[in-house]
């Protein structure tokens, strides 16, 4: 397990307290977990996304990621259409593991409401909140 | 301490049937024939599936030699938290396969079959007086399909009132099938956090409950082995709202004879007789979930019922407000004359199981919390939950202790469950196991933690001493290799 100082927290991205990123991309937004998120959970084995097309809420959940210790939910970042999904992760989910804010993508999200992405933490909101978990 | 069970032993390596045998090889002879050869239509010739020719003794040792990989509470201690592992006196098995109720055809005639009919009823009584609940039903196969009995009951009576609702309450500290039961009647789960106590509060109770949720569903004990102290002024809350509340008592190994659900204010309540009414289980089946329920909700049951008349037992279909059959015949049989035998074997002593399962969770929290971190440090039930924790800064984490376990010969205790624990380590002794028996798991325990601060290879590399060493379990859930 990592400590929380050699978490991978990048400054292009913002972050929710489910441990979500999303990060804006010309006029779409792409969706993943976060490095903490991955290195709690362990080896990832399988993760179950939505399709392309399908619609979700801010909030809601949009899939599940299993690794082997359990299964967890994804949730919503932002409200939108899933534009595309990362199809890597089925033959390697293990991308999540090793890149969660590169090539561990999960999916392309068309925003219904794009001010729902200022309303979400950055870095430094992530990472006292991350602070605030330790205790 | 004392000295170990877990050794090597003599364990022989045993192939794919498939990679024994020879050709002509078979187990059985058949009698001489004594009609003429007819040669059988086309349709029905071709080639066979490809089984492998064996000889009766290969097929013997095989399946034994299986059998002695193989670790079950009849070999030893097994601690599996959440589970309730315990010994299944021999005593039940053997009603269960009296011929009168095994070879009983599930088609036969009501005035043939009265014994085991009565069996159903009585059953279904004594359960409806563990659980403090006025009637019950065996049929449901399982513990997930008792809860699904009691969220489409939930559902019935919702609708029969006029009004039916879409939201049910579930605590993060229930059973993980809950939510999934629920879905499947129609209903949206609502999570309700548990208070820092680990148990669930009025108050988050309230805050989210309306007219529009059908009710509550509570793991009592809950999955952190903890009671819900609060579950009638939580009850109260529902009710005032025409809600209704499910308890999940698949831990009902901690309560029985001592807590009366109906009293608590529960309206449903499933009891998994494999769990805690002499049936082994963990290998995928059969179980037995029966539904309890209270007074109001008894014309929902699933049919047919065993009812009671003057010409004796018969099964009746006539309960228009039914949620209807829930399995074929009458659920899982023999399951339930196991259940049966149990309770009649102990008798009043069946409260005595509650307590000796509860008073050992207690000693074993009581005896390793100073080297394992105990996140709830209050009175458990049946079961008690530690953490990692103090063992992070050697890099040791939850999964190696239980691997190391194993090379001491115990089975290891459920791991990262609950998933509202980090790294959770989940001890169930249920009351099955001796002084000596626990006191050596404890020394164990204690043994492996003083051994994470010395030699943590002991740990990252156990187990040592199995047929098997520690499996890449990351590499068989990404590329699983599922050829027979």
């Amino acid at each position: 397990m990592k400590e929380l100082s050699e978490v991978n927290l990048p400054e292009d991205i913002r972050y929710t307290k489910d441990h979500e990123w999303a990060r804006k991309k010309g006029e779409t937004f792409q969706i993943g977990i976060t490095d903490f998120a991955q290195d709690q959970l362990g080896d990832i084995v399988f993760v179950e996304l939505p399709e392309p097309g399908d619609r979700f809420e801010s909030g809601e959940e949009f899939g599940t990621v299993e690794s082997v210790k359990a299964v967890s939910e994804l949730f919503m970042p932002m409200g939108g259409e899933v534009a595309a999904i990362n199809e890597a992760l089925e033959d390697a989910p293990e991308l999540v593991n090793t890149a969660p804010h590169t090539e561990g993508w999960m999916l392309e999200l068309k925003a219904s409401d794009s001010s729902e992405y200022d309303q979400l933490m950055d870095r430094a909101a992530y990472l006292d909140m991350l602070k605030g978990l330790e205790e | 301490m004392k000295e170990t069970v877990g050794t090597r032993g003599l364990i022989l390596n045993e192939p794919f049937l498939w990679e024994r045998g020879g050709k002509g090889r078979t187990g059985y002879s058949l009698p001489r024939r004594d009609v003429a050869a007819a040669a059988l239509p086309e349709n029905l010739t071709g080639d066979g599936p490809d089984f492998p020719d064996l000889s009766e003794v290969e097929v013997v040792r095989h399946y034994t030699r299986l059998s002695t990989w193989n670790y079950g509470v009849d070999s030893g201690m097994y601690p599996l938290g959440s589970c309730t592992m315990k010994y299944n006196p021999k005593t039940n098995e053997r009603q269960a396969a009296l011929t009168g109720f095994s070879g009983a055809h599930p088609l036969v005639p009501s005035e043939l079959c009265q014994g085991a009919l009565q069996l159903i009823y009585e059953l279904e009584h004594y359960l409806a007086h563990v659980a403090g609940l006025d009637a019950v039903s065996v049929q449901p196969s399982a513990g997930a399909q008792g809860e699904l009995a009691g969220m489409l009951i939930f559902a019935a009576y919702h609708r029969d009132r006029g009004k039916p609702r879409s939201k049910i309450l579930i605590p993060d500290t229930a059973h993980g099938t809950n939510p999934a039961s629920a879905a499947l009647c129609g209903f949206k789960a609502v999570p309700v956090e548990t208070g820092p106590d680990g148990v669930l509060l009025p108050a988050s109770v309230e805050a989210l409950m309306d007219d529009d949720t059908a009710g509550i569903m509570v793991t009592n004990p809950n999955t952190l082995g903890l009671f819900e102290t609060h579950i009638q002024a939580i009850a109260d809350i529902i009710h005032a709202k025409d809600g209704l509340v499910y308890a999940d008592g698949a831990n009902m190994n901690a309560v029985m004879g001592v807590v009366d659900f109906g009293r608590a204010g529960v309206d449903v309540l499933h009891i998994n007789l494999h769990k805690t009414f002499s049936t082994p289980h963990g290998g995928g089946g059969p179980g037995s979930g029966p539904v309890c329920v209270c007074k109001r909700l008894e014309p929902f049951l699933p049919a047919p019922r065993v009812v009671k008349t003057e010409a004796g037992y018969a099964l009746s279909e006539d309960f228009p407000k039914s949620i209807g059959k829930l399995h074929a015949f009458y659920g899982n049989f023999g399951i339930m004359v196991r259940a049966y035998s149990y309770m009649l074997s102990m008798g009043p002593k069946l409260k005595d199981v509650s307590q000796h399962a509860v008073l050992n969770a207690n000693y074993i929290k009581e005896k390793l919390k100073d080297v394992y971190h105990l996140p709830f440090d209050r009175p458990c039930m049946h079961e008690c939950v530690f953490t990692d924790k103090f063992l992070e800064a050697r890099g040791v984490t939850t999964l190696d202790v239980a691997k190391r376990l194993i090379d001491y010969g115990f089975h290891p205790p459920t791991i990262y469950f609950p998933l509202v624990v980090h790294g959770a380590i989940m001890i169930e002794p249920t009351e099955s196991e001796s002084l000596e028996n626990i006191d050596q798991f404890i020394a164990t325990m204690r043994r492996i933690a003083q051994e994470a601060e010395e030699d943590p290879t002991l740990l990252k590399e156990a187990p040592q001493n199995p047929k098997v060493r520690r499996m890449d379990e990351t590499t068989a859930a990404r590329k699983p290799c599922l050829r027979g």
